[in-house]
């Protein structure tokens, strides 16, 4: 546990925003400029706006969400911090999870927030906010958790940035659906069902990025 | 408990290439091993089947005793501070005596610099401040000479000596001479 604990105080410190690899902003930032760019796209029409836009600022997070994973393992596959944690006795899996946390809190709670100033762009109901809300923090833990297996199995890849995107948003396609379908219902079975497939990502993801990681080692 | 490194009929594969074969070894408290060979020969894979990061192609190894282990990749974040830096590894390792480690390999002005700055042989000093407070019985060290100043790898050499007196091994790879009593490896020999 207090292993767990300098993991995880040490992969926020590296990931968060003004911490040291300092990208985390950078969601935040893409995901704004959607909520900014897309009436310009389609006109001003309030009741357009409102009824398409809790849908577009879905794929806006899962867009974003790519973009922190370029550094996520990839920096310290290569700088052998893995190898120096094995050394001592201290597990991928172990690893992995601390980064799946440290990652989810690094995006999805400023990501949540922007969701304010996006609905006012987008003139969406403070219901449909609301709705939003909630199906983002479904959604956005099984988001981390596709991003984080995503980037252990290209942490050894160049230009596997570019490569994440297309792994990542085919298996994010259900978290898609049933988040984004939470806004157009009255009952909860949306977000239900999203939070119940994040939860298994979540459970899956630091075993499937350590496994990576150790066949990556050769 | 004493220190013990044994391999016996080692053998290790890099992708079709069979590297060295019949390879055994047995280690105890005080012996100093130095790896030799050209490029390519599986120095490095050597070390890292013998620290456990690798398996062997064939044959097994026997550890008795923690490994420290000091490669080219120094496992520091480049943009933190190297305080901060060695700070988690110490936290990890229990250590606590990080600062004479750091006093002795001369680190102690590069604290407060983010690690990114530092030259190599800088880097290469705090992975082996790392490595004294980590204080483990098995040193394995690749390449650790490597960018380091003439009286640093005095420094270091004098440290693996020490280190062998006070109970520990250590198998080490370098390009350069280095002024201690090891016995010499040459994997050449046991090329397949």
């Amino acid at each position: 546990m207090r292993t767990f604990a300098i993991l995880l105080r040490r992969d926020l410190a590296i990931l968060l925003p003004g911490g040291a690899r300092g990208s985390a902003f950078l969601p935040l930032i893409f995901f704004l400029l959607v909520a900014v760019l897309f009436p310009f796209a389609v006109g001003p029409e309030p009741t357009l706006l409102a009824r398409t836009g809790g849908g577009v600022l879905w794929i806006a997070t899962l867009l974003a969400s790519i973009l922190p994973l370029d550094r996520l393992v990839a920096a310290d596959r290569e700088a052998g911090v893995f190898d120096q944690l094995r050394l001592r006795g201290i597990s991928e899996e172990v690893a992995m999870t601390a980064r799946l946390i440290a990652h989810w809190l690094c995006f999805a709670p400023l990501m949540i927030l922007a969701t304010l100033p996006a609905a006012a762009l987008l003139s969406l109901s403070g219901e449909t906010l609301a709705r939003l809300v909630v199906s983002l923090i479904a959604g956005t833990p099984g988001l981390a958790a596709i991003g984080l297996i995503t980037a252990a199995l290209l942490a050894s890849l160049r230009a596997g940035t570019a490569l994440a995107g297309l792994l990542l948003a085919p298996i994010a396609v259900p978290l898609v659906i049933f988040g984004a379908g939470h806004l157009a219902r009255e009952d909860l079975s949306g977000a239900l069902f999203a939070a119940a497939f994040s939860l298994v990502l979540c459970a899956i993801a630091p075993f499937a990025a350590a496994a990576a990681i150790r066949a990556a080692r050769g | 408990m004493q220190a013990r490194l044994s391999a016996t009929d080692l053998a290790c594969r890099r992708g079709e290439r069979l590297l060295f074969r019949k390879l055994s070894l047995d280690l105890r408290p005080g012996d100093m091993l130095e790896v030799c060979g050209p490029n390519g020969v599986g120095k490095t894979s050597l070390l890292r089947i013998l620290a456990g990061l690798a398996e062997p192609f064939a044959g097994e190894v026997v550890r008795t005793g923690e490994i420290g282990l000091v490669d080219a990749r120094h496992a520091l974040d480049l943009d933190r501070r190297l305080g901060d830096a060695l700070g988690f590894w110490e936290r990890l390792d229990r250590s606590g005596d990080l600062s004479s480690a750091v006093a002795r390999t001369q680190i102690d002005g590069l604290l407060d610099i983010p690690v990114g700055y530092l030259s190599t042989g800088q880097k290469q000093r705090a992975a082996i401040a790392r490595l004294l407070g980590r204080n483990r019985p098995i040193w394995l060290l690749d390449e650790a000479f490597a960018g380091l100043d003439t009286a640093a790898q005095g420094m270091l050499a004098g440290l693996i000596r020490e280190h062998c007196e006070t109970g520990g091994l250590c198998v080490f790879v370098s390009h350069q001479p280095v002024d201690v009593p090891a016995q010499a490896l040459d994997l050449a020999e046991y090329a397949a």
